[in-house]
């Protein structure tokens, strides 16, 4: 049988941080009640018109940077047409024929086997970044037959960002979400939780023959975590490989995982394909961004956008941030990946160094194989842990006194994680747990075992 | 005989000094409305709003503290501006009932200024017409078809045809406004002009139509109808009036991002004297097929008018003008289709009792609130949209688009100051013959001269010039520099003394005359 080539690519929709929407004043909040974050122009009006928010040309602007990408000096709005209950104008203003930036790149890592042992680097290429106007929700009352429409979110401003088709599975896939998120965090352009729908994946999967062209690929939606994007994106590929093997073909489809049953199914909204009727968005002229070269002397700051200024003013990114982490502490890359990857495992982790006499290179070993695996264990985040940095700290301090061994240490931690209240010192003095360092009381206790054991110590004892 | 040149009344100056009272002036208006219904121009007479208006104006002049030159000054507005808590219905079935939350930008300025709303004037179906006769409220007759000047030329009938049929039409699309204005129901009255839509109707219903240069003034509450073409429209009795609204109108709104950010300064118009500075030119594409003998001789002699004042009068060309009318009609009917597309019933406006799926529903509820003509033109626009398509029509259309403006660009960089053209190809036609061809042949044939000003987005103004033989009026367009409307408006200023076009004469109006437009012949306001 002839290996197959997997092709992996991503359309990622991150909802922008900001205090209003892409084109109108109205707020942007999770959970408001239903319609009550609605403009005049988010539910389209007649005779209203969109006026562009700087924060989110900003946003997109260091995202952009941030992924290496050209920014365009020059971008374009236009209309996307298709008529649905979410979509009051009838049409979504994106940017289709000239974005704000492309040609960029994400790198991001991957363990091989699992193991924390060996990561590799990988590099996708990013197509391109567009603004665009999210659509509001609408909800399905089967029973009563009717749809029930919230425009809270009609208008609020997306970042879509296209992966190129560079990845070959769910893991990598996985991996390069995950490290733009942290990225968007890291620059606060977008909250980036995919629970709170900050983050919308859409994957385009296909395969081919090794030196063939590529194959039809279909669209999966409805992925809900970075985990189920993995396991939708590998269902995929194996569904394609096992369809194309048995004799049956691939359709252009946009499919749904369904994170039930694991797979994904044909979605049955859309019937053939749309023709968006694209047309430039008349009523927003092109979007004029400046750098320090090219920005007219009398300007006012406030109203342009200086793609240096913004330059100037961007945060260590991951990347950036892991091997300041290696540097300063010793630790290894991996190390650093894990700590990252982990909602405030950095912060716990550089408290308790702080905090400790032991070497951050040890210490990491007990945040990593002890604190993280205990976490995960019992589905608990950083922020939940019962044990603080102050308590671990504590803890090995202890042991770097060599006040107790390190398999006390272990089970004084497994009493710590009960939250009981109780200090280290407490639970040693509890359990008995003190190294003995007397010499003499050592003594006494090996010649009391070997005391009680005579049999064995004549056969261990030649002659 | 023309009665211009007479006193002439200041309505504002009356108000200041007392002689007239704001709520009289309003009721004397109000009335006038009435006695005129048969016009049809109104859709929506706001009384109640606009007599608590008179009162608030009146206040204030007893004060002494009125707020401008519009304080207390009865005006009118097309029904596609959105008017907070008054009716806006595009006379469209479509938007029948719907009460706007908010004011349109340029209703909000003369709001603020102090001028009483009269109302909402009738027009075509979402501006979609070139004769004011296919809005779903019936069609706008022109006042002078009950003018003495109209009925003297006509020819007299027998005693069984109703003297009714004989009625000619406005032109369109803002030929309600244009109407109000004529029949001196209001002193000002807002249009929009998006192919000729407010020039038309003010060239056959005798009064000054001024379309401002794209971007000048905010299309903020404006139900669109081509995004890219559409321009608030001013109507008045006289250029000076036309010029004093413009000064309130015009300016940045942030709420408009296609309005320029320049600080517009409002200007008073000079009284020009010496024109021998001035270059004219005439394009000779105009002289289109269709133009009536009688216009061709009236642009002419208006011609010979400049270049005896010492003007220069040269002709010019302007190639691309034969392509005009296509080219609209693709860049028009797409973004009528991407502009309609809003309209599903869901959250305002009508929606349709079908109810069997989210599709059906909307699929009825626009079968249910468009005309044939607003669904001929999406159909029309989504076929040009369509992928397959967008290269060969769209694409192709803005191209031509830009040499339709470039040829402007190039005359006027030759050295042209102002270009003078006729507005339409004849005088009014009676409604009867009007409807014997359908809105889109219609809409082809009267546009031609006007439309090419919206392509290219420059300021454009119809100044009344004389009656034709049937009586009725007849103007000629003035189009200018983008953002030079002072220029233009001078110019036209000085033709419109020179032509002294004569003052309507209508029985309604000399009965609610006598107090208040006693001695006040051309009843402007300024």
């Amino acid at each position: 049988l002839a290996p197959w080539v997997p092709v992996v690519g991503l359309e990622i929709h991150a909802q922008i941080s900001s205090n209003s929407k892409l084109f109108s004043g109205s707020q942007v909040q999770f959970a408001a009640p239903p319609n009550s974050l609605v403009s005049f122009f988010d539910a389209s009006l007649p005779g209203t018109l969109p006026v562009l928010n700087k924060r989110c040309v900003e946003a997109a602007v260091m995202t952009g940077l941030a992924l290496n990408c050209s920014i365009n000096k020059k971008s374009l709005f236009d209309r996307k047409h298709y008529f649905y209950a979410d979509l009051p104008a009838g049409y979504q203003i994106t940017q289709q024929r000239v974005p704000i930036a492309v040609n960029g790149s994400l790198s991001y890592s991957l363990c091989i086997d699992n193991k924390m042992s060996q990561m590799v680097m990988k590099t996708v290429r990013i197509k391109q970044i567009q603004l665009e106007q999210d659509s509001g929700k609408s909800l399905h009352d089967d029973t009563r037959s009717q749809t029930l429409v919230d425009l809270n979110r009609a208008g609020v401003g997306l970042m879509e960002v296209v992966m190129e088709p560079d990845m070959c599975c769910g893991e990598e896939a996985a991996a390069a979400v995950r490290e733009l998120q942290l990225i968007l965090q890291t620059l606060g352009s977008s909250q980036a939780v995919m629970a709170e729908g900050h983050l919308r994946v859409d994957a385009n999967v296909s395969v081919h023959h090794p030196g063939e062209p590529y194959g039809v690929r279909t669209e999966v939606k409805n992925i809900n975590s970075i985990r189920f994007l993995a396991k939708a994106v590998d269902y995929e590929i194996q569904r394609q490989i096992e369809e194309l093997e048995n004799g049956g073909t691939i359709l252009n489809e946009t499919r749904a995982f369904d994170s039930k049953l694991g797979c994904t199914v044909p979605m049955r909204d859309k019937e053939g394909k749309q023709d968006y009727r694209f047309m430039p968005e008349p009523n927003l002229p092109p979007l004029i961004l400046y750098d320090a070269e090219s920005l007219p002397a009398n300007m006012n700051h406030q109203q342009v956008v200086n793609i240096d200024w913004i330059h100037e003013r961007l945060p260590d990114l991951p990347s950036v941030k892991r091997a300041k982490l290696v540097e300063r502490y010793g630790i290894l890359p991996e190390h650093s990946f894990t700590l990252l990857n982990e909602d405030g495992l950095t912060e716990f982790y550089e408290s308790v160094v702080k905090q400790t006499q032991m070497k951050p290179k040890k210490v990491i070993g007990w945040i990593l194989n002890n604190l993280l695996s205990y976490l995960k264990q019992h589905s608990l985040t950083v922020k939940e842990s019962p044990v603080s940095s102050f308590l671990l700290a504590d803890l090995l301090n202890l042991l770097e006194k060599k006040e107790i061994s390190s398999t006390a240490a272990k089970q004084v931690l497994a009493e710590l994680w009960k939250g009981e209240g109780k200090t280290p010192v407490e639970i040693v003095k509890e359990k008995k747990l003190e190294l003995i360092q007397d010499q003499k009381e050592l003594e006494q206790i090996c010649q009391a075992v070997i005391d009680g054991q005579e049999n064995e110590v004549i056969t261990m004892v030649p002659g | 005989a023309a009665l211009r040149g007479g006193l002439r009344f200041q309505a504002s100056a009356a108000l200041r000094e007392g002689r007239v009272a704001p709520t009289e002036l309003c009721q004397r208006c109000l009335a006038l409305i009435k006695s005129t219904r048969f016009l049809n121009a109104y859709i929506t007479v706001a009384e109640q709003t606009a007599l608590k208006q008179a009162e608030e104006s009146e206040k204030r002049y007893r004060r002494g503290q009125p707020l401008g030159v519009l304080d207390g000054i009865p005006i009118a507005v097309k029904d596609n501006f959105n008017t907070a808590g008054i009716e806006t219905t595009c006379a469209s079935n479509m938007l029948k009932g719907y009460i706007s939350p908010y004011n349109a930008t340029v209703v909000q300025k003369l709001l603020d200024q102090g001028a009483v709303l009269l109302g909402k004037t009738n027009l075509d179906e979402f501006a979609m017409g070139s004769g004011s006769t296919d809005g779903v409220f019936g069609p706008v007759r022109n006042p002078w078809s009950y003018s003495r000047q109209y009925k003297e030329k006509s020819i007299p009938k027998s005693c069984s045809e109703d003297e009714e049929s004989d009625w000619v039409i406005t032109g369109g699309s803002s030929g309600g406004s244009a109407a109000a204005v004529s029949s001196f129901t209001c002193f000002a009255a807002l249009g929009s002009d998006t192919g000729g839509s407010t020039r038309n109707p003010a060239a056959h219903c005798g009064v000054v139509g001024l379309k401002p240069t794209y971007g000048l003034i905010s299309r903020h509450g404006l139900i669109p109808l081509v995004n890219s073409m559409d321009v608030p429209g001013i109507l008045t009795r006289s250029v000076d009036d036309a010029a004093v609204v413009l000064g309130l109108l015009a300016g940045h709104d942030p709420k408009d991002s296609t309005t320029i950010q320049d600080n517009f300064k409002p200007f008073e118009l000079p009284n020009l004297t010496d024109v021998s500075k001035l270059s004219i030119g005439i394009p000779k594409e105009y002289r289109a097929p269709g133009l009536s003998s009688e216009i061709l001789a009236l642009w002419s002699k208006a011609a010979d008018l400049f270049k005896n004042a010492g003007a220069k009068v040269i002709e010019v060309s302007l190639p691309h003008t034969c392509y005009s009318i296509v080219c609209y009609h693709v860049l028009c009917t797409a973004e009528v289709a991407s502009n309609m597309a809003r309209f599903d019933g869901l959250e305002y406006g009508h929606r349709s009792d079908m109810n069997k799926s989210t599709e059906s529903m909307y699929a009825a509820t626009r079968r249910e609130g468009f005309n044939d003509v607003v669904r001929g033109r999406i159909l029309s626009g989504n076929y040009f949209l369509l992928k397959q398509n967008y290269e060969n029509y769209f694409i192709k259309a803005q191209k031509v688009r830009r040499l339709i403006a470039n040829d402007f660009a190039k005359v006027f960089k030759s050295g042209v100051d102002i270009l003078l053209t006729p507005t339409t190809l004849s005088d009014a036609v009676p409604y009867m013959e009007f409807i014997k061809e359908d809105n889109r042949t219609r809409s082809a044939q009267d546009d031609i001269l006007t439309q090419a000003a919206n392509m290219a987005g420059l300021p454009a103004i119809n100044v009344p010039t004389a009656l034709s033989e049937r009586g009725l009026p007849v103007g000629l367009q003035f189009i200018g520099r983008s953002f030079q409307e002072k220029q233009l408006l001078t110019v036209a200023k000085w033709f419109e003394k020179q032509v002294k076009f004569p003052m309507i004469q209508l029985e309604e109006v000399k009965r609610h005359d006598h107090n208040v437009f006693q001695h006040q012949k051309s009843a402007s306001f300024s």
